[in-house]
C-alpha cells in the first residue's frame, strides 16, 4: 500500500507541502557541491528548508518535520517511518516544538525525503533558519477542563497565514509562536509570541479573543513574556501578530547574533515602548492590509467511529493503575482520556511510529495524534471503556512507560548526539534518569507529581532547563589537565501560570547528577511541610517565602557540595567520560546554527 | 516463455502466468524448515546458508545441477527478507557464468497475502548438467578493494544501516542503507526513483562500484541487483565483506566526536 493521501483526503487536512520545494533543494544542493553557490547563502537556504547542520561533519544533516500545532495524522506517520528506515537511522526524534527530526540524513537524500513528505502533506520549510518556526499548539486544546475554546483552528491558520509569507523569510532571528488551552498548561510566557484563549462577556455578547504574551524566551538570557493587553479579540490576531513580526522585521538586532531574538528588542527599548510600537503598528495593519488577507479558521471537527469492542484483556492490573495515575487526563468530554505517551528523550523507532499509527486508528475518535511540549505524543478522545485495551496494546510495542505526567519524563535535547553547540551527551542522560526514577517508582510519588526535570547539553535553551523544577545545563569541568562533563543545576523554574525562570543552585559532576536528584527529594522529604508538594516546596525557597529550616538556594547548596567533589582519576576514571562514551571528556564544539 | 529474461527482477504476476513452465526454475531460499512448511508452487529449495557454508564455485555448480538447472534455465530467486538472501544467489548464480537469473520483485509473504500459488510438495526436475565460466568482473577481493580505495572513478558503497555505518567503515566509502532500495511493495523501487537516489550523489552510471555490507554480501548483494536494474554496468560486490576486511585489522573510520547511539530508540 502505498502512503499517498487521496486528494479528498487531503483537502479535509491540512496540506503543508510544496513539491516544487524538494527539486529546488536538489538543484540548489548541486550547484553548492560544484562551487556555484558559496557555503553562507547555501546554509541559508537549507536551514529555511528545514535541513539541520550535524555534528561535526558537513555530510550530513538533521531534517526537522513540521507538525504545525501538533496535530499528525496516521499515514504521517507511517510515512516518517518508512523514511526514517530509508534515509536516517531507524528511529526518530519528537522534539519539545512539535517537530519530528529525522537525525544523520545524508545531505543528498534530503530531496527524496521533502518529496515524500509532501506526498502525505508535511513539510520542513521553515522549521529552521531566521522565519517563524512551527506554530505550536497545546496538546490538550479542545479537551482541557480550563479552555475558555479550543485554540487549535487559530493555531491551524496562523500556521497557514505565515508559511512561505514574504513577510518571515528573513527576520533578524527565528521566531516562536505557541497558542496555549490554558495559562495552567500553556508554554504562552516563554515564546516570542504567546496566546491564551479568552472569552469576555459584552452586554450578554460573548465575545472569542486571546491574552497575548510578547517577548519571552529561552536562550542564553531568558525572559518571561508581557501580556499586551487585556484582552485582544479574535479579529485582531491576525493584525497583532503581523504587527510584531514586522516591528521585529524593522527593529530587532540584526549584528549581533546573541542579542537578536525579539526578548533583547523588548528588554532594550523597555516594555511599555515596544508596546506602544506595536499598537501603532497594528492600526496600521488593518488599515492597509488588503480585505482578503484574512485567516481561514476551519472550526468544524470531523470525528470517527471506533469499532472497539471492549474485550476482557488479560493485564497486570497494578502497572495497569500506575499507567492510568500518572498517563492519562480526564477531558472535557464526560468518559473521554487523552493519554500520553512518554518516550525517553522523545526517541521512537520506526516499528513503533508504524504500530503507533494503527493504534491511533483503532482508538482515537479524531483519528490524529497531538505532540506534547515535553518530546511525548498524545493520543486524545479515547473512551474510558477502551483504556484497558489499549494499555495492553501500547505494551506490546513498548510504549507504555509509566510517569509520562510526572517527574519521571525527563527532557534532554539532542545533546553531543548530533548537536554542533552541545558540550554534553543531555539526550542520554535524560534516558538515564528516566530509567533510575522508573526502578525506584519515582512516579507514583504525588509530592513529585507536578515538578519537572529538563536538560540541555549547553547554556543555549533548547532542552528548556530554565523552566524546570529541576533544570541542567551542560559545560566542561576542569580538574588539573582533566576534563569531565558537568552540569549547572537550577531549581523552580515555571511555565504555568506563574511563569518564572529557574535560580541557579551549583554545578553538579554529569555522572553524579542522578545521585543529586535523589539527594533533593530526600532533602525535601525531611524538611517539607505536609501539604508541600516539591514543586511548592521549591517555589517557596526561591521566592524567600520558605516556612521550613531549608531557607534559601545556598542551604541546598551547602547539603550538596558532597556531590561536587572530583575524585582521582586513577580511582574513577569513569567519571571523567560523558554518558555514551569511554573516552576522556573534552569539549568540543563546531558552528552553531541556531537551536532546537 | 514471454518473460524478458534480461530482467533483474521478475514481476509476480508474470511469474504466475508462466508458473508451470518446466524450464522456469523457481528457488527458493529460505531454511529447508521454512520451505517444506509452505512454498511458490513449483519451487525448489536452495538455502542461501547451504551456500554460504561453501564459497566454492564448483559447489554451486553442483548444487543447481541437482535443482535441474542447466545452462539455458530461466531461474527466478525469492526469499522472505527484503530481497537480500535472494540477491546473494543471483550474484553467485551471475558469477559461475548463469545469467539467466531473476529477483522475484516481491516477498514470499507478499506473495501469500496476495492468494498467489503455493503448496508444500517438494519436486524433484532432475538432474541437469551445468557449466562453470567465472565472471571475475563481478567480485571484489580484498586486494582489489584496497587497490582501488582512493581510486576516483570506483565508487565503494556501505550498505548497512547508517548508524553501523558511522560507527565503523572502510575508508572513502559511502553510506547507501539497504533499506533506500525497497518500495513499500517490491523490494525494489521503481527505477526513476533509484535512479535519483544515485544522481542525488552525482554517481554515475558508468563509474565502477563495489558494494559491501557487514559479513556476507546480502544487503550489498541487494544493492548489486539495484544497481544493475538501473543500468550500472561496473558493479562488483565485496563478497567477504567488512567482516574480513576488520579481521585482517584494515584501516577503519569512524564519525567521532558524537554519541548517535544514543538517538536511537532501539
Amino acid at each position: 500500500m502505498e502512503n499517498k493521501l487521496s486528494l479528498n483526503e487531503l483537502s479535509t487536512q491540512n496540506n503543508w507541502a510544496k513539491t516544487d520545494e524538494a527539486n529546488h533543494f536538489s538543484k540548489m544542493l548541486r550547484l553548492y557541491r560544484q562551487n556555484k553557490l558559496d557555503l553562507d547563502s547555501f546554509r541559508r537556504f537549507r536551514l529555511q528548508h528545514g535541513a539541520y547542520g550535524t555534528r561535526m561533519t558537513d555530510d550530513y544533516a538533521m531534517v526537522r518535520i513540521k507538525i504545525p500545532a501538533g496535530e499528525i495524522h496516521p499515514e504521517q506517520l507511517t510515512k516518517i517511518a518508512q523514511l526514517s528506515d530509508s534515509f536516517s537511522i531507524g528511529s526518530a526524534h519528537i522534539s519539545t516544538r512539535q517537530n519530528i527530526q529525522l537525525h544523520w540524513v545524508v545531505l543528498e537524500d534530503v530531496p527524496e525525503i521533502m518529496l515524500e513528505l509532501a506526498k502525505v502533506g508535511l513539510t520542513t520549510r521553515e522549521a529552521c533558519g531566521n522565519t517563524v518556526r512551527n506554530v505550536m499548539c497545546s496538546p490538550l486544546s479542545g479537551v482541557c477542563n480550563n479552555e475558555a475554546f479550543d485554540s487549535t483552528p487559530y493555531a491551524i491558520a496562523t500556521a497557514k497565514f505565515l508559511l512561505r509569507n514574504p513577510l518571515n523569510q528573513n527576520l533578524p532571528r527565528k521566531f516562536k509562536f505557541n497558542f496555549a488551552c490554558c495559562e495552567k498548561h500553556g508554554m504562552d510566557k516563554i515564546v516570542d509570541v504567546g496566546l491564551v484563549p479568552t472569552i469576555k462577556e459584552y452586554a450578554k455578547h460573548i465575545q472569542y479573543g486571546f491574552k497575548i504574551f510578547l517577548g519571552g524566551g529561552l536562550g542564553n538570557k531568558s525572559y518571561v513574556g508581557h501580556q499586551l493587553e487585556e484582552f485582544t479579540p479574535i479579529e485582531d490576531l491576525l493584525h497583532t501578530s503581523i504587527a510584531v513580526i514586522r516591528i521585529f522585521d524593522r527593529l530587532g538586532n540584526r549584528k549581533n547574533l546573541a542579542r537578536n531574538r525579539m526578548r533583547y528588542l523588548v528588554n532594550e527599548l523597555g516594555w511599555d515602548k515596544f508596546k506602544t510600537l506595536i499598537l501603532k503598528e497594528r492600526i496600521i495593519s488593518r488599515v492597509t492590509q488588503s480585505i482578503t488577507t484574512s485567516f481561514e479558521v476551519d472550526n468544524n471537527k470531523t470525528m470517527h467511529k471506533i469499532n472497539q469492542t471492549s474485550q476482557l484483556v488479560n493485564l497486570d492490573l497494578i502497572m495497569y493503575d500506575r499507567w492510568l495515575n500518572t498517563n492519562t487526563i480526564k477531558q472535557k468530554q464526560t468518559d473521554y482520556y487523552s493519554i500520553f505517551l512518554t518516550l525517553e528523550a522523545g526517541d521512537i523507532t520506526s516499528n513503533q511510529l508504524r504500530k503507533l499509527a494503527k493504534i491511533c486508528e483503532e482508538f482515537s475518535q479524531e483519528r490524529l495524534l497531538r505532540h506534547g511540549f515535553s518530546q511525548d505524543i498524545v493520543i486524545r478522545w479515547v473512551h474510558k471503556n477502551h483504556l484497558k485495551m489499549l494499555y495492553s496494546r501500547l505494551v506490546s510495542v513498548g510504549l507504555a512507560n509509566p510517569g509520562a505526567l510526572t517527574i519521571a519524563s525527563p527532557v534532554g535535547c539532542s545533546g553531543t548526539t548530533s548537536c554542533n553547540l552541545a558540550l554534553t551527551n543531555s539526550h542520554r542522560l535524560a534516558k538515564e534518569i528516566q530509567r533510575k526514577l522508573l526502578s525506584l517508582r519515582i512516579d507514583q510519588d504525588d509530592d513529585l507529581k507536578d515538578s519537572t526535570i529538563k536538560i540541555s547539553g549547553c547554556p543555549n535553551s533548547c532542552g528548556q532547563h530554565e523552566i524546570a523544577t529541576i533544570g541542567f545545563y551542560g559545560g566542561g569541568g576542569r580538574s588539573g589537565k582533566d576534563m569531565y562533563p558537568v552540569y549547572q543545576m537550577s531549581l523552580g523554574g515555571r511555565h504555568d501560570d506563574h511563569a518564572q525562570l529557574g535560580t541557579n543552585c551549583i554545578r553538579i559532576p554529569a555522572k553524579n547528577v542522578i545521585d543529586t536528584i535523589l539527594k533533593l527529594i530526600s532533602i525535601f522529604k525531611q524538611d517539607k511541610k505536609p501539604h508541600d508538594s516539591f514543586k511548592s516546596w521549591i517555589d517557596k525557597i526561591v521566592n524567600s517565602r520558605s516556612d521550613t529550616s531549608i531557607q534559601s538556594i545556598n542551604d541546598i547548596k551547602k547539603l550538596l557540595i558532597p556531590l561536587t567533589v572530583v575524585p582521582n582519576k586513577s580511582e574513577n576514571s569513569d567519571f571523567f567520560s560523558d554518558y555514551g562514551s569511554t573516552d576522556n571528556y573534552h569539549t568540543r564544539t563546531g558552528k552553531g546554527e541556531c537551536a532546537a | 516463455m514471454r518473460v524478458n529474461m534480461n530482467n533483474v527482477t521478475l514481476n509476480a504476476d508474470l511469474l504466475l502466468s508462466e508458473i508451470n513452465d518446466r524450464d522456469i526454475r523457481i528457488i527458493d531460499v529460505r531454511s529447508p524448515k521454512d520451505y517444506v512448511q509452505n512454498h511458490i508452487h513449483n519451487s525448489v529449495n536452495l538455502p542461501l546458508l547451504e551456500l554460504l557454508s561453501n564459497n566454492s564455485p564448483q559447489h554451486l555448480v553442483k548444487l543447481i545441477q541437482s535443482l535441474g538447472i542447466d545452462d539455458d534455465t530461466y531461474v527466478v530467486v525469492y526469499d522472505n527478507t527484503f530481497g537480500a538472501l535472494a540477491s546473494r544467489l543471483v550474484w553467485n548464480l551471475l558469477y559461475i557464468g548463469h545469467n539467466n537469473v531473476s529477483l522475484l520483485d516481491i516477498t514470499y509473504d507478499k506473495w501469500k497475502l496476495s492468494g498467489y500459488e503455493i503448496d508444500s510438495k517438494n519436486i524433484d526436475f532432475g538432474t541437469r548438467l551445468h557449466t562453470l565460466h567465472i565472471n571475475n568482473d563481478i567480485l571484489s577481493t580484498i586486494d582489489d578493494l584496497e587497490k582501488k580505495i582512493d581510486n576516483d572513478n570506483t565508487v565503494i558503497i556501505d550498505n548497512r544501516e547508517r548508524l553501523n555505518f558511522l560507527e565503523q567503515h572502510i575508508p572513502n566509502a559511502i553510506n547507501i542503507p539497504y533499506k533506500i532500495f525497497a518500495s513499500s511493495n517490491k523490494i525494489l523501487k521503481p527505477q526513476d526513483e533509484l535512479i535519483k537516489i544515485f544522481e542525488n550523489r552525482n554517481i554515475k552510471n558508468n563509474s565502477e562500484i563495489i558494494t559491501y555490507c557487514g559479513s556476507s554480501g546480502t544487503l550489498s548483494g541487494l544493492a548489486y541487483n539495484a544497481l544493475k536494474s538501473i543500468g550500472f554496468e561496473h558493479v562488483r560486490l565485496y563478497a567477504n565483506s567488512f567482516k574480513e576486511w576488520k579481521k585482517l585489522h584494515k584501516t577503519i573510520v569512524k564519525q567521532d566526536h558524537a554519541n548517535y547511539w544514543d538517538l536511537s530508540a532501539e
